[in-house]
């Protein structure tokens, strides 16, 4: 007889947590507080995911890396996509949010006011565009070190 | 009258006007993609596209929950008169002071139309409609301080500004241009109110703004039955743009 890995929804949310968010690689999936719901029944996994944003172009990306990721479990998985809970930004987590700053992305505020560089921990900072290379990011600049940078934009 | 017994023609005609609204505006934004007049502005179009064409996608999803057909087939295999979207929309991209004016018109306008659909008795629609409003405020928050910039930066902005109003005015409300079976969706509680209560609400809302800026408030609708109507030559054009990728490849899986 052999060993298998016990298939319980512990074991998917601990897979579930290398699922990498392919725009932003540094964080998971399960530290963006996309993970909303994660069933195991009837031999089958069931994973629900809420998107960060409705048009993230990602979302095909992030399942097939769902689905990649849980096959060696051995159970045929199902991953949906609800707004039955629309994802915030409130949602991340605070490893993940260590990991943006980390990374020299400034984790969401809830007021634009107390953004700060992520690079040298200024308030000094400018922003310079709502809108960033992502749906999720805004640009800033830092007066402080004269470093651009990218904000998660609150949610 | 519950969701049940609603007639299907009412909630789909609700979905397509809000669809085709989001995915035109969508497409004219991003043909500023590489030509806006500042490199931000290049980014912060691209970004509203692709918002927009996203939700789109979303709400063409839901249609096509409704009556069996591919979401893809519904955005792009019609000819230009079946689309449904609202003519404030079919102006041509116009320059950059059209293009904030009609971002900022559809913007406050769209806002009051989701507002009134947060908390419906068809579930997929109002979760959806929970978590556009959270991305839609970025779209209002550019579009007012663009405003405000163009609006108080001297002659020339003010002018176009102006210019553009003008032209935009009759059709500025059409996003509250009457929908076929309306006041069953309200009586379903999918939609709080009539369009043209909501029409009233959206000059409320946006009337101190234009006060502020000496802007001269939109006039009445200019023939509101044919307002999602006969779309004219911009859209034309647009359309051909829009499905350039697709008809060179009928039926190819992208």
């Amino acid at each position: 007889m052999t060993t298998a890995i016990r298939l319980d929804e512990a074991a998917v949310r601990t897979a579930l947590a290398d699922v990498a968010d392919p725009e932003i690689p540094v964080i998971s999936i399960v530290d963006l507080g996309m993970v909303e719901d994660v069933r195991v029944a009837d031999g089958r996994i069931v994973v629900t995911l809420l998107p960060t944003f409705v048009g993230c172009p990602a979302l095909h990306l992030i399942r097939s890396s769902v689905e990649d990721r849980l096959r060696d479990l051995g159970a045929p998985v199902d991953v949906t996509f609800s707004f039955h809970v629309p994802w915030t930004t409130d949602r991340i987590t605070p490893a993940g949010r260590a990991k943006l700053q980390r990374s020299g992305f400034a984790p969401p505020v809830a007021d634009p006011v107390e953004t700060r560089c992520p690079h040298c921990g200024s308030a000094e900072v400018a922003l310079d565009n709502l809108f960033g290379p992502t749906q999720c990011r805004s640009l800033y600049y830092c007066r402080g070190c004269r470093q651009p940078f990218e904000a998660f934009k609150p949610i | 009258m519950n969701v049940a017994t609603l007639p299907a023609t009412a909630l789909g005609e609700l979905l397509r006007s809000m669809a085709d609204d989001e995915f035109v505006i969508g497409f004219s934004d991003s043909e500023w993609t590489g030509i806006a007049p500042l490199l931000e502005e290049d980014v912060a179009m691209s970004s509203l596209a692709q918002d927009e064409i996203g939700h789109a996608a979303a709400l063409y999803g839901l249609l096509g929950e409704l009556t069996g057909e591919d979401p893809d087939a519904i955005a792009y295999d019609r000819e230009p008169a079946a689309y449904r979207h609202c003519r404030l929309l079919d102006h041509g991209r116009g320059d950059w002071a059209m293009t904030i004016a009609r971002r900022y018109l559809y913007d406050s306008a769209d806002a009051v139309r989701l507002e009134a659909l947060v908390g419906g008795s068809w579930a997929p629609l109002a979760e959806l409609v929970g978590k556009l409003v959270r991305e839609e405020r970025y779209h209002r928050m550019h579009a007012s301080a663009w405003l405000d910039r163009l609006a108080r930066g001297g002659e020339e902005p003010r002018s176009r500004l102006l210019a553009s109003l003008t032209t935009l005015g009759p059709d500025a409300a059409t996003v509250f241009a009457p929908l076929l079976d309306e006041a069953a969706l309200v009586e379903a509680g999918i939609l709080a109110a009539p369009m043209g209560e909501l029409e009233v609400r959206w000059r409320d809302t946006i009337a101190p703004t234009f006060a502020a800026l000496g802007l001269p408030a939109p006039p009445p609708m200019r023939d509101p039955a044919r307002a999602r109507l006969d779309h004219g030559e911009a859209f034309a054009w647009l359309w051909g743009e829009f499905n350039t990728v697709r008809s060179s490849e009928p039926g190819v899986a992208w």
